[in-house]
């Protein structure tokens, strides 16, 4: 049960790909006030602005309707508000989505505030001279081949949002920790300078960002690091009050863990210097930072520190970048690595004698090398898949590549099996630059009538 | 006889753009300032130097019982671009884990 001056916020969503059922659970018995949905990896807007492109109706995470007809139901009924980034390319169209979804639900007529401003590729487009942070290279050098550039917005666009009242906030380019961070700042009232608060906000933010991540998911290990009944896991939610204290718990009667070794890992997930973690509200310190276990699945998050923002937004621009070529097939039983090293050399050569050229190229041995290298000092496996992949200009020589695998069969070493179809897909490669925040209009507009 | 970091400590990756960060956390407190002392960088770069040009930077976190491992040039160019099937990194962790250290007996 939640206590009195508490909010709940819950982790519904970590990726556009992320299961759908435990958001349901923390929506149906989570006792939660917000279900947060973040929806946005780095290509994602990229992406969907194509799909926006061909159809100016689309851009929003195909996701969306999926997730809502599951969950919108349990929210209305137990006054759940949503927030979420899954309106990517085309929040307004998302918006229109969202308001039909819940209308074919027969959960009437439900506004939605859209959070707007995150997509500035019209700005930089006339800032040719802005630097890559990557390479420190011109915006130029890849302007020509932009497809997207947009914004992370911070918690203070996605709170006046929800000062609109609307049930359903939606919007691009948010920092993921900053969805979880602006229910806070729209309940308790912080504000940007009340930094201890917005670093425990925006802790709590980090630690939930990755639903599962914190609780039991991407952590198991048998014998070792036992998680009990992975299968039925549960996702997170942070009980926040007005003085910055938070703890993170899960949803009752599911699986999974909750503790202080699963908060740690993901508490330096992702994280560089922890004591300059940038986000568009704070610059966040969790060198500082102890957990305790309160009780079974509870764990109190104590001591974040945070510097003021800085003035300036990360943009992730995206851009075409050639294409990936991809095919695979298997040898096994005796000499199969020999076979199959034998194999990558035929093809390769089979590629050269075409004349296609390659950005970069990469041989695996699936079952041997594939993740950490080092084929020649492997013990070698009864059986193993060969793997051809590279990149190119040329979507030709890309095709080639799983076309020449795939040959294998008949034109190869003994006993070839199991080819893939060969693969070929759209680069869509993104670099950062920083741009001043008072260049950005993050605005809010609400579809629908208050 | 040697221990490995698997021995003491829990690991995760992560990812932003072509640079891995690997958490080393400790399970008992006591283990820390052993593996501050044996598990440096450089330690790691050459753990990693078939897959990582590096630089390798190492963040300690004692209020956390953690060391944070930033490994730049790991990621095959970044997610958006890499050949790797493991295009985020995911199981580098591992190859942190099997890291052996010298016996403190």
């Amino acid at each position: 049960m939640k206590s009195q001056g508490v909010v709940r916020i819950g982790a519904g969503a970590g990726t556009s790909d992320d299961r759908m059922v435990p958001a349901l659970e923390l929506a149906e018995r989570g006792n939660i006030d917000y279900l947060v949905f973040e929806c946005l990896a780095e290509r994602t807007v990229s992406r969907e602005n194509l799909s926006r492109s061909k159809n100016p109706d689309q851009g929003y995470s195909p996701s969306l309707h999926a997730r809502l007809r599951m969950v919108l139901p349990a929210c209305m009924r137990n006054g759940v508000r949503i927030v979420s980034n899954m309106g990517a390319a085309n929040p307004v169209g998302g918006a229109r989505a969202t308001r039909k979804e819940a209308a074919d639900l027969g959960l009437g007529d439900v506004p939605v505030a859209v959070v707007l401003g995150d997509d500035v590729s019209s700005i930089v487009k006339h800032r040719p001279e802005l630097r890559l942070m990557e390479n420190g290279e011109p915006l130029e050098s890849i302007l020509p081949a932009m497809i997207s550039a947009n914004a992370y917005l911070g918690a203070d666009v996605v709170c006046e949002a929800l000062n609109t009242g609307a049930p359903i906030v939606l919007s691009g380019r948010v920092a993921d920790p900053s969805l979880f961070l602006a229910p806070m700042m729209h309940e308790f009232g912080w504000a940007y300078d009340d930094l201890p608060k917005i670093a425990q906000g925006t802790a709590a933010g980090h630690l939930l960002e990755c639903t599962a991540s914190v609780t039991g998911g991407c952590f198991g290990w048998p014998g070792k690091k036992d998680v009990p009944d992975l299968a039925r896991n549960g996702y997170p939610f942070a009980d926040a009050r007005a003085d910055g204290s938070i703890v993170i718990g899960k949803t009752p009667d599911t699986g999974g863990r909750l503790d202080v070794m699963t908060c740690t890992e993901q508490l330096i997930y992702e994280i560089h210097d922890p004591t300059a973690y940038l986000t568009p509200d704070c610059t966040l310190d969790i060198t500082g930072i102890t957990l305790t276990q309160d009780e079974s699945d509870r764990v109190r998050v104590e001591g974040a520190r945070a510097r003021p923002r800085t003035d300036t937004y990360k943009v992730s621009v995206g851009y075409a970048d050639g294409y990936i070529g991809e095919g695979e097939v298997s040898y096994g039983g005796i000499d199969a690595v020999a076979r199959a090293k034998w194999a990558a050399e035929v093809v390769k050569e089979r590629l050269r004698l075409q004349g296609f050229k390659y950005e970069d190229f990469r041989v695996d041995l699936i079952g041997m090398s594939s993740l950490h290298g080092e084929p020649d000092t492997r013990p070698e496996p009864y059986e193993v898949r060969l793997r051809l992949a590279g990149r190119t200009r040329d979507r030709k020589a890309a095709h080639a590549i799983g076309f020449e695998t795939r040959a294998l069969h008949m034109h190869g070493p003994g006993g070839a099996g199991g080819a893939c179809e060969p693969r070929v897909r759209d680069v869509l490669a993104v670099k950062s630059v920083l741009l001043p925040k008072n260049l950005v209009n993050a605005q809010v507009v609400v579809e629908g009538a208050l | 006889m040697s221990i490995r970091v698997y021995d003491l400590a829990h690991a995760r990756a992560g990812d932003k753009g072509n640079t891995s960060n690997i958490s080393v956390i400790c399970y008992d407190a006591r283990d820390w300032d052993f593996i501050e002392r044996e598990l440096t960088p450089q330690r790691v770069s050459e753990a990693f130097r078939h897959i990582a040009k590096g630089p390798v930077k190492r963040y300690p976190l004692r209020n956390l019982k953690a060391f944070n491992f930033v490994i730049e040039n790991a990621l095959g160019g970044g997610v958006t671009i890499s050949l790797a099937q493991d295009i985020h990194g995911k199981s580098l962790s591992n190859v942190m884990l099997a890291i052996e250290l010298p016996d403190r007996t």
